[in-house]
This record gives structure tokens, C-alpha cells and sequence, in this order.
């Protein structure tokens, strides 16, 4: 078996979902070996050394890592490259960033969005907005890649304790500079950690729509609400709610589609959803021909109907 | 300040693309090619550069067989200057492309490199942060907006939690999000003058560029397809069977 480096993404409060599903693909791979970067991070460190599976913890903690930048911490995964046969991260913007990054360096060519593990140089990876899947083999000594997080159950939180070690290479960064964030307050779960996502998509008109309609019952169901692209570019939601080939993928056990035609780039960021239920006006939009209940209809009465319906139950 | 794009010929995004029946690959004969949409996005951030005056000349680049120049012809059409073609006869992994932009990039003295985030067809996403790190340069990856000033390139950024900002030190690698801009039709008397404009074809070798591929495809295959459910005649039905059959609620 390899030694499997792991990325542990965090917000600086706690560590993300997604990390602990690259652990699980990680211990495929050999001894998971986590390392946390960020400032001030003795908690998240203590956090990691509990996940199952790990057997140690790397933890860079330096203000130069404040930010998540990817200078700094693809200089971080090359300095610690030497001792892995497996260096992986989520398939999140940050590892995305910093995987392929990491990987020039290095003179190795990453492998993106794993979703299939067959051997230690062997991975399966969907190419075009997931309508294939193909089987590669590396022949780099060293392997670089995110994981797609859907494809990987999560590491329980709280196995044995591993123990922590320190990281003290200074790495320095004059390049890059952390301005600001903007961060759309969102109460409901996140989006690829929710049970439940309800959907929405051009055929909600406005945002108020969205207001009105799709977040009163996403709050009756403790779901995460998310949108297609044409939803996104219009206006009505944030960017971070966008589903799809290149927004969030996501696999929970009830995707709820409304108002959306089913592109196959939305698709690719949906379809391995346990449950699908489309609600759309066109009886022929494609979402039926992935949906598992679809319901012909206008949503604007529909809608306020399962609004009142989803009360009943509670 | 000169800007390097480039531009990947893709299969059209509208096309279901097929699985070869053999399982070596795609089957794209006779079918759609376009530039990768995320390089349209780049193409038209460059020209918008060159129209305030921040750009000096657009080079647009694609690697791969002859019938690239198509693409670039339409990028020369939307506004860029020149092409350069590195022939290939075969479609080269994210790193071997990163290491012929690293040589383009010395040649031409370059301070921007504007890229999609993405090829739509093997859907990397490496490109553009692989050529930073072997460049030394800061990225601005996935960016849905661009300011640049003499020394700097501020980068607003798509992320999962929402949009971040960093400001970068030129030289630098931008990747492209979809909301970065609206790529511009080019009018008919601008696709008659891009004919005019230059492309050149070089081999990698000249740019000293030696690359053996590190990843072999094993197969292709179709991924398990859903089948169709079905439709429910009323909300009730639809909440029944959530709760009762899915047991999903
Ligand atoms: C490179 C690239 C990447 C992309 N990435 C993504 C991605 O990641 N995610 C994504 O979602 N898209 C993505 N897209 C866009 C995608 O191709 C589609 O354009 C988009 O998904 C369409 O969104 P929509 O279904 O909301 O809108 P539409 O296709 O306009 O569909 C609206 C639907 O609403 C229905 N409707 C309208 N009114 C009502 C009503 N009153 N009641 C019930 N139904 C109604 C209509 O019948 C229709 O089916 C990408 C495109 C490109 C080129
Ligand atoms: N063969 C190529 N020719 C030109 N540009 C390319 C090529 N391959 C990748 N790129 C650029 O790199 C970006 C990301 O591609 P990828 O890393 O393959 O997803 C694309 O959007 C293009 O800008």
C-alpha cells in the first residue's frame, strides 16, 4: 500500500464534509496521511487527527495560509510531496485550485473528479458533463487528484486519535493577495452535504418567485436549495447555488427540479441523485426522462399545493 | 501588455455526444466542433482589454490538429490579432499543452494569459492553474470579474461559499467563469478581415517542447443510464409516494 497525503478543507470553524470524503478515497490508496493548512488552526488539526482512518496529521499553521490561497498551498503540498504516493483533495473550488497547481510543479499530470477507484494508478473519471466515463491509468511515480466528493462515502468523524505533527518550512507568497469575500448569508444546509435539494430554474420568473415558492418548502423538507444556470445568470439566486457540469455536483437522496428543462449540463451535476421529482409545464422537457415521479403541470399552482400538502404531514 | 488566449476546438456543447461501441473513446466523426465556450469567454475579455486600451496585441493559440485554425479564425473574427497553431496530430493531456504555453509565453514576452476554466470534452479543469505553477505566476482561477491596472490584475473569484477577490501581481493566469461576459457574435465585415489576419503553424519541437504522455486511456463507456419514472396525476399522489414508496420525507 502507498502513503495517501490528504487535503483537509476547513472554513476556519470546521472542517468541510468534502474532506472526509477524500479521506475515504484516500484510505483506498494507503496510509491517510491529513494535512491542515490555515492560521490559527490547532482545533481543525484535533478535529482531523480523530477522523477514521488517518494515522497522522500535518498541520501548517501560518498566516500566510490564512486565506487558502493557491500560492502558498500548492508550494506546501510540493514541499511535502516526496513522502506520498497519493496526493488528493476534493473536487471543491480550493482543490481544484490547487491539485493541478501543485501537480505542474511537480511535472505530474493531475487526475480531476475521480469517481471510481480501480488500482493505485488506476481511476475512472466522467469527460464530457458526465455523458462518459472513462478508465485511465497514470505512469507518474506520483499521483495527483480530486475526488468527487458524491462518489465517496464521508469518514466518520470520530475514530482513533493520530497523532499531529508541525510543518515549520516558512513558504512565503508576494504574488497573490486575499481582498475580500462576499458570502450570501444561507441559513438551510449546504448544498453538497443536504439530504434534500429543491431546484429551481428559469421557469421561476424572478427571484421573489424563488423567495415565495421554492424556499417555503425547502424549509418544510430541511433542504438545501440550489438552481440551474439560466436561474443563476438571471438574476434570481447567487452564483453558489448553481448545480451542473461546472457548478456543484451533488447526489442526495431527493433532488426536486422545478422549472428546469433538464440540460445535460444540468444533468451532470444531479443525475446520481437517489430520488429525482421534476415539476415542469412541458410535458417532453428532458428532467422527465432522468425523474423518478415527474409531474406535468404549472408550478405556480403546484406549488402552493405542496406547500399546503407538505403542512399536513407535519 | 500583450495577452496570450488559448482556445480549444471542442465538440459543440448542444451534441449528445456517443460512446464509440468498441469503448476507445468518443465517436466524433462528422460531428459538431466549436470553441470550448470558456475560451469564447476569454476571447472576448481580451478584446474587451485591447478596447480600453489595457491590451496591446491578442494572441490566440490552440494546439492540436489543422482544423484548429477554424477557431482560431473565429477568435481572430471577435477581435484578437494573430493565431498560433502548435500542430499536434493527437490530442495532448493538460501538462503537455501547459509546458507548449510556458515556451509561447516566453517567445512572445507575454504578461496575461486569459483561458478557460474548462475544456467542456475531458472536463480537467488543469490547464490554466498547471501552467501558473511551471510559470511561477500568481491565477485567478474561475473568474467571473477582471480589473487590471499596471502591476496588478484584481480577480473576483466563483467559489462554493459565494465570490472571493484577490489581487494578483503581473504577470499572471486568468481562468474564465461563465458570468465573466457575453462573447460577441463577429459581424460579417470582421469575419472577412480576420482571413487576412495571420496564423502560424509550429511544431512543438521548435519550441522545445519533448512530452510523453503520463495517462493512458483504459476504456470509455456510457455510464449506467435512469430509467424514466413516472408521472404523478396530483400533488397528494406525489407526497404519498415520496413518503410511502421512496421514503424519502
Ligand atoms: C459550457 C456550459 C456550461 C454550463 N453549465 C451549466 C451548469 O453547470 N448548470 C446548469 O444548470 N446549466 C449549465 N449550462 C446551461 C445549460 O445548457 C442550460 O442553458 C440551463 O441549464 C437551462 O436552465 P433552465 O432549465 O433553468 O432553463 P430553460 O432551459 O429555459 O428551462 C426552463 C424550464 O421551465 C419550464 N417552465 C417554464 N414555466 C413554467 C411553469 N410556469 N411551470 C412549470 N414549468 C415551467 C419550461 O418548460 C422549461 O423546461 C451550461 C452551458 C454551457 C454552454
Ligand atoms: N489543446 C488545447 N489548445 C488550446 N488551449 C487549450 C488546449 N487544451 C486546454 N486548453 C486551454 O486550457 C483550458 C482548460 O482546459 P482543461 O484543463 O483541459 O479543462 C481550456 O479552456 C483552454 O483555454
Amino acid at each position: 500500500m502507498g502513503q495517501a497525503l490528504v487535503f483537509i478543507e476547513h472554513d476556519g470553524t470546521e472542517i468541510k464534509t468534502q474532506a472526509r470524503n477524500a479521506i475515504t478515497a484516500g484510505s483506498k490508496l494507503g496510509d491517510v496521511v491529513a494535512v491542515v493548512a490555515g492560521y490559527n488552526v490547532d482545533h481543525i488539526a484535533k478535529a482531523a487527527s480523530v477522523i477514521s482512518g488517518v494515522k497522522k496529521v500535518v498541520v501548517a499553521d501560518d498566516e500566510v495560509f490564512s486565506f487558502a490561497l493557491a500560492e502558498p498551498l500548492a508550494d506546501l503540498l510540493v514541499h511535502l510531496a516526496p513522502s506520498y504516493s497519493h496526493i488528493i483533495a476534493a473536487s471543491t473550488a480550493i482543490g481544484k485550485s490547487i491539485i493541478p497547481r501543485a501537480a505542474g510543479l511537480l511535472d505530474v499530470q493531475p487526475i480531476s473528479e475521480v469517481i471510481g477507484i480501480i488500482d493505485a494508478n488506476t481511476f475512472v473519471r466522467p469527460i464530457y458533463a458526465g455523458n462518459a466515463n472513462a478508465t485511465v491509468r497514470s505512469s507518474d511515480t506520483r499521483k495527483l487528484m480530486t475526488v468527487r466528493a458524491t462518489s465517496f462515502d464521508p469518514a466518520p468523524p470520530d475514530g482513533a486519535t493520530a497523532p499531529i505533527e508541525v510543518f515549520d518550512v516558512a513558504i512565503a507568497n508576494t504574488k497573490s493577495r486575499f481582498v475580500s469575500a462576499e458570502v450570501p448569508k444561507n441559513e438551510r444546509p449546504e448544498l453538497t452535504a443536504a439530504r434534500v435539494i429543491v431546484s429551481g430554474g428559469r421557469g421561476l420568473q424572478n427571484g421573489e418567485n424563488f423567495r415565495k415558492l421554492i424556499y417555503p418548502i425547502a424549509d418544510k423538507l430541511c433542504a438545501a436549495v440550489g438552481a440551474s444556470r439560466a436561474a443563476v445568470d438571471a438574476g434570481f439566486v447567487p452564483n453558489d447555488y448553481q448545480v451542473g457540469q461546472t457548478g456543484k455536483i451533488v447526489a442526495p437522496d431527493l433532488y426536486v427540479a422545478i422549472g428546469i428543462s433538464g440540460a445535460i449540463q444540468h444533468l451532470a451535476g444531479m443525475k446520481d441523485s437517489k430520488i429525482i421529482v421534476a415539476i415542469n409545464k412541458d410535458e417532453d422537457a428532458p428532467i422527465f426522462q432522468v425523474a423518478d415521479y415527474g409531474m406535468v403541470g404549472d408550478l405556480f399552482s403546484i406549488l402552493p399545493e405542496l406547500d399546503r400538502e407538505l403542512d399536513c404531514l407535519a | 501588455m500583450k495577452v496570450l488566449v488559448p482556445v480549444k476546438r471542442v465538440v459543440d456543447y448542444n451534441v449528445k455526444v456517443r460512446v464509440k461501441s468498441d469503448g476507445s473513446g468518443i465517436d466524433t466523426a462528422g460531428v459538431k466542433m466549436s470553441m470550448n465556450p470558456f475560451d469564447e469567454i476569454a476571447v472576448e475579455e481580451a478584446v474587451r482589454l485591447k478596447e480600453q486600451r489595457v491590451a496591446s496585441e491578442i494572441i490566440v493559440v490552440s494546439v492540436g490538429i489543422n482544423a484548429c485554425q477554424d477557431v482560431l479564425r473565429t477568435a481572430l473574427a471577435m477581435g484578437a490579432d494573430r493565431g498560433v497553431l502548435i500542430a499536434a496530430t493527437e490530442t495532448l493531456e493538460p501538462l503537455a499543452v501547459a509546458k507548449l504555453l510556458k515556451a509561447l509565453v516566453a517567445r512572445e514576452i507575454v504578461q496575461l494569459v486569459m483561458m478557460g476554466k474548462q475544456a467542456i470534452d475531458d472536463d480537467m479543469n488543469a490547464t490554466g492553474q498547471m501552467l501558473a505553477g511551471i510559470l511561477g505566476w500568481p491565477q485567478g482561477t474561475f473568474a467571473s470579474k477582471v480589473v487590471i491596472t499596471a502591476d496588478t490584475a484584481t480577480v473576483t473569484r466563483e467559489v462554493d461559499s459565494g465570490l472571493e477577490t484577490v489581487a494578483l501581481a503581473l504577470p499572471a493566469v486568468i481562468t474564465t467563469d461563465l458570468r465573466l461576459n457575453e462573447p460577441r457574435y463577429a459581424s460579417l465585415p470582421n469575419v472577412m478581415r480576420a482571413r487576412k489576419k495571420p496564423i502560424e503553424v509550429i511544431a512543438p519541437h521548435e519550441l522545445g517542447v519533448e512530452h510523453s504522455p503520463r495517462l493512458t486511456v483504459v476504456n470509455v463507456t456510457e455510464p449506467a443510464r435512469r430509467a424514466a419514472g413516472i408521472k404523478v396525476k396530483s400533488v397528494q399522489e406525489l407526497v404519498e409516494r415520496l413518503r410511502k414508496e421512496a421514503k424519502v420525507i
